[in-house]
């Protein structure tokens, strides 16, 4: 258990985590309209198999994103 | 309350939450595509009629996560709610919103409320969120938002019929709102006051948005330039600090409507369950590579017989006319002309069709998502996206159906620059060129015991398509500016069943567009082909006519020997002949003569139409394998007049097939290109390119191995 903030691109798969911040303004406003708020729970869904990019729970659906992507949104391991 | 006769209807919602499905359900067949003026989105448009005999005109909205646009077409969502001085204003919106996730919806779902328009909120896949013990209080939530809402399953149809008694009567304009537009930019009626048929959020939604619309009066770009101005309006800031109050709201909303038992989510195990094999490292990947190698070979093989078919009855039934008829240059251009013109496009209806039917269930499975995920890196490699290894895969049979569906990729760049690449990729056409020239020039000897030659020149053949499909992709992403934003954020559906009606609907939709929007142009230009191949200046094909009436010089030939001959005779003579000697100069460098040049010109239509061309050229009767055996010694006994040497040299061979590699040797991927981009610019760039390419790897290879 770590309470430090950090990125969501560096979490494994079946990790779970709280968003704690966005990062990057332009993105943010896209993640926050996909449902990626502070605040909410995600899961890390999976993986692609050449590491990139990433699947994630959030809410009640899958969203895929980028590492570019996942590296501005800032998570706190649960 | 006066009813009015008709009303405009606008469909909208979230990407995936079922749309398609509802406009198929209230449109079936009515529908048509067309265009939206100024930008290349198709306009999905249906006429249906309410139980009280309105009649019902809907617009089917390209989905989108939000109302401020990520891409040219959610633009045009926003466009269409938003810049309601026009005709295109909806009376209503039907607003649909994914039960089984919610929250997600409300948010694009508040932003319509809040403007202001009579909204309906059809709650789809309800059927979905009450599997997964989502329960939804449908009276608290119309109250909540202020407006109808209809629980719905579009995909069984049920609740449509609700949704149309609704609509029968008048729907209210919403009265909620669910920011506070105060406290995010301060008063904005000044500015709304200012402007017709908008709102305060409209208004702001203006100020945020109104440089990038395509229909927007001066006056009123000054307007919002002083509003925003005078109240210190940034929009970053604005479109953080709304989104952040309106998931305040829908946080409220949802807590008091929806009961989320916390079991587990069957749906979303299910498709987690499913994902673990389809996204498997080794397993996703071979399952990948089997699915499109049943699409391939759907497009490929199984296309060859409906195609075969439509040839024959095409070819039979133009015979049959063509004997009808009082013979002369009408009777000509009607058939020979005009009617193989119109089968020239038909024969590509089962590839366009297999294609969509296929690519139709991958996407109502949910499995096309999935592809864009395995692919995504891999194809950034070569500077594109996950989406665009469908079509470069479909290109490997025919560019025609493979860039219809780049419709599917978001990315306007990504599109553009797949687009351009696709014809690269070695298609079903060159196999005939490509048999014919590697018979002629390659020697049929094995490699390493188990391999042939040819076949290996045949492998390197593709293999040299798809490198110059990848070099053309790093070219184009240097050349092509955009302005959008490079973000991938892609919702990857639960599975689902295929719905059978949607993918029928969709292959005759695609095919529809096909025939009558790419099918002008390549009529058009397969008669004008036709009429350069079949005349000639003056008296020159009168006169080959007179000539093959006596009989005096024909004693050495049979009849069908001499026929052959005099169609020979006459296309050298015809327009295309003398264009052929003209264009000679232009091509000897190259290692061609005029008479392949003639093929070169004819083979635009067509690149089979080359093997065609050459066996008329050296008068072979037909392409029959006896005939094309004939034709392999001819080609070889040619000699140029002028140098005394071998035309057919193994240089100018390779060389031919170098060029038919690189060349837009394609008139139907001209059309549906034109068609696809909604302009001349893309596929006039993309000849050239392609077949300056060509000359240039031509001229390389010729003068390194004469």
């Amino acid at each position: 258990m770590s309470n430090l903030a950090i990125p969501l691109s560096v979490l494994k798969k079946g990790d779970k985590a709280i968003i704690i911040s966005l990062d990057d303004i332009a993105i943010s406003i896209k993640l926050m309209e996909m449902g990626c708020m502070p605040g909410e729970h995600l899961e890390v869904d999976y993986i692609a198999p050449l590491g990139d990019p990433i699947s994630i729970r959030i809410g009640n659906y899958l969203l895929g994103l980028r590492k570019d992507e996942a590296i501005a949104i800032k998570v706190m391991k649960q | 309350m006066s009813e009015p006769k008709k009303i405009k209807i606008a469909l909208a919602g979230n990407p995936n939450c079922g749309k398609t499905s509802l406009f198929n359900e209230l449109t079936g067949l009515r529908q048509k595509v067309g265009n939206f003026p100024g930008v290349t989105v198709d306009k999905k448009t249906g006429i249906f009629f309410l139980p009280n005999k309105t009649e019902a005109f809907v617009v089917d909205l390209p989905g989108t996560y939000s109302i401020y646009p990520r891409r040219v077409d959610e633009m045009i969502t926003f466009e269409v709610l938003a810049n309601l001085d026009n005709d295109s204003r909806p009376d209503v919106i039907v607003l649909l919103a994914d039960a089984s996730n919610l929250k997600r919806n409300l948010l694009f779902c508040t932003q319509v409320i809040d403007m202001g328009i009579p909204t309906v909120i059809a709650l789809n896949m309800i059927d979905v969120a009450e599997k997964n013990n989502i329960r939804i209080d449908v009276a608290k939530l119309e109250e909540e938002l202020g407006v109808p809402v209809i629980p719905m399953n579009a995909r069984e149809g049920k609740g449509v019929d609700k949704l149309l008694n609704l609509l029968s009567s008048e729907v209210a304009k919403p009265k909620r709102s669910f920011i506070d537009l105060q406290k995010l930019c301060g008063d904005a009626k000044e500015l709304s006051n200012k402007i017709p048929y908008s709102n305060e959020y409209i208004a702001t939604l203006l100020a945020v948005l109104h440089k990038e619309l395509n229909h927007f009066q001066a006056e009123k770009h000054k307007l919002i330039e002083e509003w925003v101005a005078a109240k210190k309006f940034v929009v970053a800031r604005f479109q953080g600090e709304e989104v952040l109050q309106r998931y305040n709201s829908i946080n409220r909303v949802v807590n008091n409507c929806v009961n989320e038992e916390q079991k587990e989510n069957k749906s979303l195990e299910n498709t987690s369950r499913i994902d673990k094999i389809l996204l498997h490292p080794l397993w996703g990947y071979l399952i990948f590579l089997g699915v499109f190698f049943l699409v391939f070979q759907a497009i490929f093989a199984w296309a060859q017989y409906p195609m075969d078919l439509i040839s024959l009855v095409f070819s039979s039934v133009g015979n049959y006319i063509h004997n009808l008829l009082p013979s002369g240059i009408i009777n000509d251009l009607l058939i020979q002309g005009l009617w193989s013109g119109i089968g020239g496009v038909v024969v590509f209806i089962p590839q366009i069709m297999l294609l969509f039917g296929f690519i139709t269930i991958l996407e109502d499975t949910g499995y096309m998502a999935r592809v864009s995920f395995l692919m995504d890196k891999l194809m950034r490699i070569v500077g594109l996206g996950g989406k665009s290894a469908v079509p470069l895969i479909s290109g490997m049979a025919c560019a025609i159906p493979a860039i219809m569906s780049t419709r599917n990729i978001e990315s306007w760049k990504d599109r553009i620059i797949t687009i351009m690449v696709v014809p690269f990729m070695s298609c079903s056409a060159r196999l005939p060129v490509y048999t014919l020239l590697v018979s002629f020039a390659v020697p049929s000897q094995p490699v390493l015991g188990i391999f042939n030659m040819r076949g290996m020149w045949m492998l390197a053949l593709y293999l040299f398509g798809f490198i110059a499909a990848i070099f053309a992709s790093f070219i184009m992403k240097l050349i092509i500016k955009t302005k959008e934003k490079g973000i991938f954020l892609m919702e990857l559906p639960i599975y689902r069943f295929p719905r059978w009606g949607n993918i029928g609907v969709t292959m005759f939709e695609k095919a529809m567009v096909f025939v009558t929007d790419a099918g002008k142009i390549i009529v058009a230009i397969s008669v004008v082909l036709w009429f350069l191949a079949s005349y000639g200046p003056g008296d020159e094909i009168k006169n080959i006519d007179k000539k093959f009436v006596d009989t005096s010089f024909n004693s050495k030939y049979n009849t069908q020997e001499l026929d052959a001959i005099k169609q020979s005779e006459k296309l050298a003579h015809s327009y295309v002949g003398h264009i052929g000697h003209f264009i000679e100069p232009a091509i000897a460098p190259l290692g061609f003569d005029w008479k392949i040049g003639i093929s070169l010109i004819t083979a635009f239509a067509a690149r089979e139409v080359f093997v065609g061309t050459i066996a008329t050229i050296y008068s072979v009767g037909s392409t029959s394998d006896m005939d094309m055996k004939k034709l392999r010694e001819r080609m070889h006994n040619e000699i140029n007049a002028q140098t005394g040497k071998k035309v057919f040299s193994f240089a100018t061979v390779v060389s031919l097939m170098i060029f038919f590699a690189l060349a837009m040797q394609c008139m139907s991927t001209i059309a549906v290109v034109r068609r696809e981009t909604k302009s001349w610019k893309w596929p006039m760039i993309q000849l050239f390119f392609m077949t300056g390419l060509a000359y240039l790897a031509s001229f390389i290879t010729y003068q390194l191995l004469k």
